[in-house]
């Protein structure tokens, strides 16, 4: 079975292209990732045609854990998650996380071959209860 | 509802909003991250383009249409949940509109759910939720009582403490500004109203 993927959102492109070289670095390819950052006029933001790309480019049928910033991107991660095919719907995840650790926790277990729920729960275990 | 009553009203909120632009930038320069105006002058450049195609569907269609675009084109928190708001207006609306205050009141429950918020906590649905709900009170002159139900609901913001969203980083210096969503979704409430007195 494959890893479970990652997603990174961040509101900034800079943010979110340095998050995921963290992950990189911690786990090389053996993780499945993606990052997206920036709304469609290239200004801070996100945009849910890029979060939707970002899926399917760190696709796997482990699932996906995704790792958002502010508001706004949870909001549009969420939206994209239930514009997803319903086979595919039920196996992506938004994680109540800080976003740079959450990145890298995440990908560390996920790369161990840990299931999406393991993934998410690490992940989660960062936020304040 | 004929396609070209659909269109007018189209065209009514999209102009409306972009008209807005640079006053939803600074209320949102005040209390959030100063992007709400753009942002929806971004949804709503990309509905007017497409306005007469989406007013030529049935209105189901229409609605469903125009709040996907909204979803893709706008951005921000705003985005989606305006887009949930007319997605779900849509999916629930009869081609007649005849079960209008019915399906928003669904439409407006989905967006609470979608944003986890609720009434009181300085956002657009400060101004959606009365409005719904004086639609579902129904009676005379509704066309021209809803824009200022809107407009004194938005108005209602300014002394909250934002609770929800980005202003609510800003904890008790929220108070005193109106919050962007709530005169965003008062402009469009007036200017649909506007088209619908005729």
């Amino acid at each position: 079975m494959a890893n479970v993927g990652i997603v990174i959102v961040s509101h900034s492109p800079k943010i979110a292209v340095g998050a995921a070289d963290m992950v990189r670095q911690m786990v090389g390819d053996s993780v499945p990732l993606a990052c997206t950052g920036g709304d469609a006029g290239g200004g801070l933001g996100t945009s849910v045609e890029s979060i939707l790309q970002a899926i399917d480019a760190a696709w796997s049928d482990a699932g996906v854990a995704i790792l958002v910033d502010l508001g706004g991107a949870e909001t549009n991660s969420e939206m994209a998650v239930e514009m997803l095919d319903p086979d595919r719907r039920g196996r992506v995840v938004v994680c109540n996380a800080p976003i740079v650790e959450g990145a890298v926790i995440a990908a560390t277990e996920a790369s161990g071959g840990s299931p999406l729920e393991t993934v998410q729960r690490v992940a989660e275990e960062l936020s304040p209860q | 509802m004929t396609p070209e009553f659909l269109h007018r009203l189209i065209l009514a909120v999209a102009d409306t909003v972009i008209a807005h632009e640079a006053e939803l930038t600074a209320l949102d320069q005040a209390i959030g991250d100063g992007d709400h105006g753009l942002n929806m002058k971004r949804g709503f450049e990309a509905v007017r383009v497409e306005a007469e195609a989406m007013a030529a569907k049935p209105l189901p269609d229409a609605l469903r249409a125009i709040g996907m675009l909204l979803v893709m084109k706008v951005g921000g928190a705003s985005g989606p949940l305006y887009g949930t708001l007319l997605m779900t207006l849509g999916k629930e609306i009869a081609p007649d509109g005849s079960n209008a205050p019915l399906a928003m009141g669904t439409a407006v429950a989905v967006v609470m759910a979608r944003g986890k918020s609720q009434l009181g906590q300085k956002t657009m649905l400060d101004v959606l939720v009365p409005v719904q709900q004086a639609l579902a009170a129904g009676g005379a002159d509704l066309a021209s009582r809803l824009p200022t139900i809107a407009a004194d609901a938005a108005i209602a913001t300014v002394p909250l403490q934002a609770t929800k969203g980005r202003a609510s980083f800003l904890g008790e210096r929220s108070i005193g500004h109106m919050d962007p969503g709530a005169r965003s979704a008062a402009l469009m409430v007036s200017a649909a109203c506007r088209v619908w007195e005729g």
